[in-house]
């Protein structure tokens, strides 16, 4: 991993008795991508708040390149932000707000301009200069904000949520922009989001926040099949939760037992021990399913819905094997897809390299 | 790793500190102005003028009140003090509502074209309203020449220095703040409200009965307070336009003043009317709580009230409706074709026959300024000789040049102490901000008079009588509660990120202030400023005690020469007072549209 560009260790932040940010560490690579991702409230805001200098820390530091600015003024921090609802200047034409931080670092306004023409360039709205924020499309909008964040060359690059308003085509192509973006300048990226399906296809390292606190930092891939709590399995994606008992631990796989069927299955790295309760996460498109066979000895369902989403189809299955929730399974729709009525008895099978399982809460 | 942590927690604690005593005193800088101009130009005299009520020449002394309470006059003044109050606020309320209810209905072009009318009897001076129903409904007036020609009345009646004449001038004095009042909480009703009821059924006169006129409630109430607290601390309509009879509570106290400089008993007085807006003011906040006053909430008034009352009042607006539902029925067919929450040509013909009476009286001198045939209608014959009167006299003309100075004074030494002010309320986390709030709104509920009686034996103590700073010291505490809530109300919409933002971007405290802030607050600046220059320009309660002879101000002028004589020169000054605000309001209003481009 390259140098560390951000560490933050201890970083706390309350509001009366509400924690906000419990006791927080956190190091952010030069030229990574971070996404901070959670609910509403988990304290993804507060964090990127207290990065940028918009909010006071309790306790704790935030090192940038070694230097302490946990108490430095937002203008003295090297960092450039882009607001959810882009905070552009009314006020100022499109290439006055874009070149408004380089007249703040005593740049001549020529060299200025020149600049926030390339960087209008950069996000591909050149042809917008003399207009007003007011005058643009939210996308057009959302591009300036980009650009006017980015045109002073900030080590740091802080996002909050900065497609929430746009229309889920133009979110996907700015999706695309923004990494493009992140390719050429290499500028490392904070960037916060709620939405799963976005920290999965933007981030080098994601970092799941729950309730004031870190739940798990990793990869995506990580993240996604090695979740380390049920918090973070639900969060990300859809997934069957199963309840089982650990019967035998051998190094990373373990048998467990789940409705009286046993099966193989992986761990996702916490130790376990027989007899231990679990919860068995597959993920629905790791799923497959057929027509039962009498005392087939896998876990069987009544099929109760089918949904076909677009590109996948979706089948809801009540449990006929105790002890189990609803399950869903989930394939690729093909024109000629095996067919299911609603009410067959169907089995369901997973790979045991496909099915992790994770410590109950408590446990 | 664990010592040089401790020292970075050292390190920072150190930081955290200076950083809060900074916000501490920077706090402080915002506050203090305002609350150090409060407590020695508002609450210092108005103190001692209270003081004064209860000193006699050997210590503590109740005479004055025996004096107050030993015959029924000044009861009986009271009394007359609060009916008339009563009845300009009932009145002016409901003829006010219908062009609140216009207004708030309207957007872009058509709804500034209603407000200009509004804001320019708003801002026409009470003097030259008062002066003009003096001229109208004299005996050679335009009623009573209109009354003659209609063949209803076989001589010029009496129409003057009665309890109507004085309703009239009262309720066409505030009707305009009562209209703006009720406007401030009614554009915060949500249009489609109405709407959805129609979709649930309702027909438009329920629809307009059980759902938007409840909600409206809390914006009638507060015009209703607004108009009655003004009306008791008013003298120059009852003094210009009433008779012995319609002798108001105000008026006693400047007699007091001016005639026997009692101040004891002037004390007392304002006491009383002290305790009776008081009174006033804390039922009305059982009621409907004070925090409507200022539009900002709704909810609390929705939901006060007995269960038995609230049972009462449902079933009369179901009545109501149902009543303005049938009347609508015997309409033709075709007029009643209109989507929900659209107004009627009826109401538009109702409004604009209110708006039309508003600035008529103010339009009429217009042509009465340049007859030569005195002030009787119809004016006769063309002449400047009453301007060339005006502009000629070295009284005139001072008074013009000391209202300007104290004026733009007044406008600037508010904006200086009270911007701050509203940016601590708005944005900053104190504690006792409610309080601070009460201090910045006091100047609006105590009686004016109360102000300047207490203020006129302040400045006499410290020689600031007849000086003009004397006067910008006195105008500012009355003109600073308007320009804070005007700033806490452009505050408030302002998004604060921008400032934010420009922080992030390398911008530092005074250059977000500068490039970003005060830019996008401009036209709101610029608002409050003109408010409070307004304020001043037209201030006669004041500037009738600390003003006088060669430094008098323009109201002031016009004042002694009403009460003397009525000529055409008023008529004259009058003209150039209205077309003057009606050039402010018409700027005021340029100003505002780029920055809302």
């Amino acid at each position: 991993m390259a140098a560390s560009s951000l560490k933050i260790s201890q970083l706390t932040k309350t509001y009366g008795d509400f924690v906000a940010l419990a006791p927080t560490d956190l190091d952010v690579a030069d030229g990574e991508f971070l996404t901070l991702l959670g609910p509403s409230g988990s304290g993804k805001t507060t964090l990127l708040s207290l990065i940028a200098g918009l909010a006071d820390a309790d306790a704790g530091a935030i090192l940038m390149e070694g230097a302490d600015i946990t108490y430095s003024p937002p203008y003295e921090r090297d960092i450039g932000m882009v607001f959810q609802n882009y905070a552009l200047f009314p006020h100022m034409s499109v290439i006055d707000n874009i070149a408004f931080p380089l007249k703040m670092r005593k740049v001549g306004t020529a060299e200025a301009h020149r600049r926030a023409q390339e960087a209008l360039e950069m996000v591909r709205l050149p042809q917008v200069a003399a207009r007003f924020p007011r005058e643009l499309s939210g996308g057009q909008q959302q591009r300036i904000a980009l650009a006017r964040a980015l045109v002073f060359r900030p080590s740091i690059v802080l996002m909050d949520e900065p497609l929430g308003a746009l229309d889920k085509k133009l979110r996907d192509h700015m999706q695309l922009e923004i990494k493009r973006i992140h390719r050429e300048l290499g500028t490392t990226i904070i960037y916060v989001t709620h939405d799963q399906e976005e920290a999965m296809t933007m981030s080098d390292r994601i970092c799941l926040m729950n309730a004031g606190s870190i739940e798990q930092l990793g990869t995506p891939d990580d993240l996604y099949f090695r979740p380390r709590t049920l918090f973070v399995a639900d969060f990300l994606g859809e997934s069957n939760l199963l309840p089982a008992t650990v019967r035998a631990v051998a190094g990373e796989t373990l048998d467990v037992a789940m409705g009286g069927v046993v099966a193989p299955v992986g761990g996702n790295g916490a130790a376990f021990t027989p007899g231990q309760e679990v919860k068995v996460l597959v993920r629905p498109q790791n799923l497959t399913v057929d027509a039962a066979r009498p005392d087939d000895g896998r876990v069987t369902g009544r099929l109760a819905e089918i949904m076909v989403s677009g590109s996948l189809t979706k089948l809801y299955l009540d449990p006929v094997t105790p002890g189990l929730p609803p399950l869903v399974a989930a394939f690729p729709t093909h024109r000629r897809s095996p067919h299911h009525a609603i009410g067959d008895l169907l089995a369901v099978e997973w790979h045991s390299a496909d099915a992790v399982a994770i410590p109950c809460a408590g446990a | 790793m664990a010592s040089s942590h401790v020292v970075a927690q050292g390190v920072n604690h150190a930081a955290r500190r200076a950083h809060a005593r900074r916000r501490v005193l920077t706090k402080l800088a915002m506050g203090v102005p305002l609350v150090a101009l409060l407590a020695v130009f508002l609450i210092l005299p108005v103190g001692q003028l209270l003081a004064l009520s209860v000193v006699g020449e050997s210590g503590f002394s109740l005479k004055q009140y025996q004096q107050l309470f030993a015959s029924s006059v000044y009861f009986d003044v009271l009394l007359i003090t609060l009916k008339i109050s009563l009845l300009t606020a009932v009145f002016s309320t409901v003829l006010g509502y219908p062009v609140a209810y216009l207004i708030s209905t309207r957007g872009g072009r058509a709804k500034e074209r209603l407000l200009f009318w509004v804001l320019l009897a708003f801002w026409t001076s009470f003097l030259v309203r008062a002066f003009a129903w003096v001229v109208l409904l004299g005996r050679h007036g335009v009623v009573n020449k209109l009354l003659l020609g209609l063949g209803l009345i076989e001589r010029p009646a009496d129409l003057l220095y009665n309890l109507g004449s004085v309703l009239v001038g009262m309720v066409h004095a505030l009707l305009p703040l009562a209209v703006l009042t009720m406007l401030s909480v009614m554009e915060n009703i949500d249009r489609n409200l109405p709407r959805a009821a129609s979709t649930l059924g309702a027909r438009p006169g329920s629809a307009f009965w059980k759902v938007y006129f409840p909600l409206s409630l809390p914006g009638v109430a507060a015009g209703a307070i607004m108009v009655f607290v003004t009306s008791i601390g008013f003298f120059i309509v009852p003094a210009l336009l009433g008779g012995r009879r319609e002798t108001m509570i105000t008026q006693l106290i400047i007699d007091q003043i001016q005639q026997t400089l009692n101040w004891g008993f002037a004390g007392a007085i304002s006491v009383l009317l002290l305790v009776v807006v008081l009174a006033v003011f804390v039922v009305y906040d059982r009621l409907l709580g004070l925090s409507t006053m200022t539009g900002s909430s709704s909810a609390r008034a929705a939901g006060a009230g007995s269960s038995f009352a609230h049972r009462i009042g449902d079933a009369i607006l179901t009545v109501l409706g149902v009543i303005t539902d049938a009347l609508l029925a015997l309409l033709p067919r075709r007029r009643r074709r209109r989507a929900p929450g659209e107004s009627s040509r009826g109401l538009s013909v109702v409004v604009w026959t209110i708006l039309i009476v508003m600035t008529v009286p103010a339009v009429l001198m217009i042509p009465l300024s340049f007859g030569s045939g005195g002030l009787n209608w119809p004016p006769t014959g063309f002449t400047l000789q009453w301007y060339q009167d005006v502009f000629n006299s070295p009284i005139w003309m001072q008074a013009l040049t000391r209202s300007l100075i104290v004026g733009v004074g007044t406008g600037l030494l508010s904006m200086l102490i009270g911007t701050p002010a509203a940016f601590l309320l708005v944005r900053g986390n104190l504690p006792g901000k409610g309080l601070l709030l009460g201090l910045v709104l006091s100047p609006i509920v105590v009686p004016r008079i109360i102000i300047a009686v207490g203020l006129f034996y302040f400045f006499a103590n410290i020689g600031l009588v007849g000086s003009a700073l004397g006067l910008v010291l006195g105008h500012t505490v009355v003109a600073v509660p308007y320009v804070v809530m005007t700033m806490m109300a452009v505050l408030r919409t302002y998004d604060t990120r921008l400032d934010l933002a420009a922080q992030s971007l390398g911008a530092g405290r005074f250059a977000t202030l500068r490039h970003v802030t005060l830019p996008i607050l401009g036209a709101g600046m610029m608002s409050s400023f003109l408010f409070a220059f307004a304020t001043s320009f037209d201030e006669l309660t004041i500037a009738l005690f600390a003003s006088g002879g060669l430094n008098a101000t323009l109201p002031k002028q016009f004042w002694d020469e009403v009460t003397l004589q009525v000529s055409p020169v008023i008529a004259a000054v009058s003209t150039c007072l209205f077309l003057f605000v009606g050039a402010l309001i018409f700027v005021a209003d340029r100003l505002r549209r780029p920055a809302a481009r």
